[in-house]
């Protein structure tokens, strides 16, 4: 019998032994490789910070100068995404959670995660070819008659390629993830509070109101930095559908958009090269660094909204 | 012995009936009694793939053991590919720059030997517009460039009108639809803007000249890739863009103005304007780099062309691999070669009076 627990007990050991490794070693990976792209993404852009790189036509004025409208333009493009998608996903997380009957709820969240697998080359041809036609009408509207709302003044573009339709385009390519995620903090909500809420006499609204809000709004807050950071590094869709220009604007329907960084080295690297070509990795670089400053505010926001989340 | 004879001659006439039917076959010019074999990589311009595809498969049917990669980097990545020694032939939308020319290329032999570039691609670009009804306009180039800086901004300006009598032109915004990626194609309009249009192309007081990446200040929309302009002029109403000429499609196109005549676009004009060209100057004899004549006033000259390079070394460090180059440059120069690229891509093809200049330095390729 001994002899017999002192094996087990051994193989046990040994199963720990590389299960906690490769565990180790799996946390390790991602932390390398992070590093390894910011060193690589810093190595490749220095010539371009240098003083006396040659930056010829592209950016005349310096690599700040250069890089200020498309740093604008990806997080233009990126906040109205968010204001369009957050509501909706909300809308969504709540009717599959509390309103709509259990059966249709599931097969209508297995269609939304399906939404996030269709490539963005896909969202980008139909953003092109169906939505920038179709919205374009609705432009010319916007224009005549709120024009004298900043947002809306200018030429209006002929064929719809603008800010705003790559705002509707990355709002549907993020709301997958997050109708996914605060579905499910939504569905966390202990049932205690939800009967309590309603026992108090709330109707249904107030209950989610007073009762499931609270509890789900950290997942609300890092489901929109989820989609936020989804929506910064977005490539190919808004290569795609943006009519770009190296300037920074707030209008939203003319052919004039400021660029993101993104899709502004897809456009470009191919016929690249020399300093310009680090220059556009220079990009990347800050496109790196806004990516991470947005999560750390992120988590900051979270940790602190934690406490008041009524979940505790 | 009779019946012997009698047989003997009839196969001697079918043979030489059969060989008077091979003779007859598009043959590939340079095909020697050795069969060619081996691979072949190179890459460089996208302009230029389709046609690439076309050669490369033409090329590997007659010569089943060779095998041809080209790879459509971009010209600069392509150049770049030649000079750290990864390719072996490189497709350019600019012939080689100076500073290129004297940096050393490790396939050849020796390093910092010669190269040779000649033209093989001459494709025309296309101004292309979307105008209900419309389906052809005259323009000069000064009206051209107004257009794409933004002085002009309705199709109803006098100075289309003056041009197009007879026309009923609408009152409708123009918009002027650029590449918002960079490209050769670009570049070559724009080069073509600057010289024949250097009192209207204009940015901040000076000649804008040829320029790859748009300045915002033109301001007009921008397309992705030629697909990209293409569907932006479809999609709107009063666009009007540039392309290449066999991505025009349904859409109107513009003769534009040369000497006192209009020009529409065709294979022949456009592959005129080599011959009206001079060489740029102080480059090596096996390097044939145009300075093509954008402001010529020649009749039939069409002056807005993409025209690409083939470029590779005079003499290689691996014999094989000349014998590669040599057959497969002969093929793309050859007016079969130049058929296949035109069916395939609508590419314009190259005159007799280039050909024999390429020919003459792909004969001297060791």
């Amino acid at each position: 019998m001994t002899t017999m627990a002192n094996r087990g007990k051994s193989q046990i050991r040994l199963g720990d032994f590389i299960f906690s490794k490769l565990a180790t070693f799996a946390g390790a990976s991602i932390l390398v490789t992070l590093a390894a792209v910011a060193f690589f993404l810093f190595i490749q852009a220095l010539p371009a910070l240098s003083p006396d790189a040659e930056l010829g036509a592209q950016a005349p004025d310096g690599p700040l100068a250069y890089v200020a409208p498309y740093v604008f333009g990806t997080l233009y493009g990126a906040v109205i995404a968010l204001l369009i998608a957050t509501p909706l996903a909300i809308g969504i997380a709540l009717y599959i959670s509390h309103y709509a009957p259990r059966r249709f709820a599931q097969t209508l969240g297995y269609i939304i995660d399906l939404l996030a697998a269709i490539p963005s080359v896909v969202y980008g041809l139909w953003g092109i070819l169906v939505l920038a036609p179709f919205l374009n009408p609705t432009y010319l509207w916007l224009n005549q008659n709120l024009g004298w709302i900043p947002l809306f003044e200018g030429q209006v573009s002929a064929t719809g390629r603008t800010m705003l339709t790559v705002g509707i385009v990355l709002a549907i390519m993020i709301l997958p993830i997050m109708a996914a995620i605060i579905r499910e903090v939504f569905l966390q909500t202990p049932k205690l509070h939800e009967e309590a809420a309603l026992a108090l006499g709330a109707t249904r609204w107030e209950m989610i109101r007073m009762a499931v809000i609270p509890f789900g709004r950290p997942g609300i807050i890092s489901a929109m930095m989820l989609g936020l950071g989804r929506a910064l590094g977005e490539t190919m869709a808004v290569a795609m559908v943006l009519s770009p220009a190296s300037i920074i604007s707030f209008a939203l329907l003319t052919s004039q958009n400021s660029n993101t960084i993104a899709a502004n080295i897809a456009l470009d690297f191919p016929e690249s090269g020399g300093d310009y070509r680090s220059l556009l990795i220079g990009t990347g670089l800050m496109l790196f660094v806004i990516t991470m400053v947005v999560n750390m505010i992120a988590r900051y926001i979270i940790s602190r909204r934690a406490e008041f989340s009524g979940a505790n | 012995m009779a019946k012997m004879l009698k047989l003997s001659a009839v196969f001697a006439t079918s043979a030489l009936l059969l060989a008077g039917c091979a003779a007859n076959e598009e043959t590939v010019p340079t095909e020697s009694t050795d069969q060619l074999t081996g691979t072949l990589d190179g890459s460089g311009a996208s302009s230029m793939a389709a046609g690439q595809e076309a050669w490369v498969a033409a090329f590997q049917t007659a010569n089943p053991g060779v095998t041809i990669n080209y790879n459509p980097t971009g010209s600069g990545t392509g150049r770049d590919q030649f000079e750290q020694g990864l390719t072996f032939f490189t497709g350019s939308d600019s012939s080689f720059k100076d500073e290129e020319l004297a940096t050393p290329h490790p396939n050849c032999s020796p390093a910092d030997g010669p190269v040779f570039e000649f033209p093989i691609w001459i494709s025309p670009i296309a101004v292309v517009f979307n105008l209900e009804g419309i389906t052809s306009l005259n323009m000069t180039a000064d009206t051209i460039a107004q257009i794409f800086t933004g002085e002009i901004t309705n199709w109803n300006d006098p100075a289309i009108a003056a041009s197009n009598p007879g026309v009923s032109l609408p009152n409708l915004a123009i918009t002027a639809v650029h590449r918002s990626d960079e490209s050769g194609t670009t570049g070559n309009f724009t080069d073509w803007l600057a010289k024949a249009a250097p009192n209207s192309w204009v940015l901040n007081g000076e000649n804008a000249g040829s320029i790859e990446a748009w300045p915002a200040e033109f301001g007009g929309e921008g397309g992705q890739g030629t697909s990209g302009v293409i569907s932006a002029v479809e999609g709107g109403q009063g666009t009007i863009g540039y392309a290449d000429a066999s991505r025009a499609g349904n859409l109107g196109t513009v003769a534009v103005g040369v000497g006192d005549a209009f020009v529409p676009y065709s294979a022949e004009a456009a592959a005129a304007i080599v011959d009206v060209s001079p060489l740029k100057s102080g480059r090596p004899e096996t390097t044939l780099a145009y300075d093509l004549a954008r402001d010529t006033k020649e009749s039939g000259v069409y002056p807005v062309v993409l025209i690409s390079y083939l470029q590779g070394c005079m003499d290689y460090a691996d014999d094989s691999k000349a014998a590669l180059v040599k057959a497969y440059a002969s093929f793309i120069v050859s007016p079969e070669g130049q058929r296949v690229a035109a069916e395939a891509a609508g590419s314009a093809p190259i005159t007799d009076a280039l050909r024999q200049k390429a020919q003459a330095i792909i004969d001297q390729i060791q």
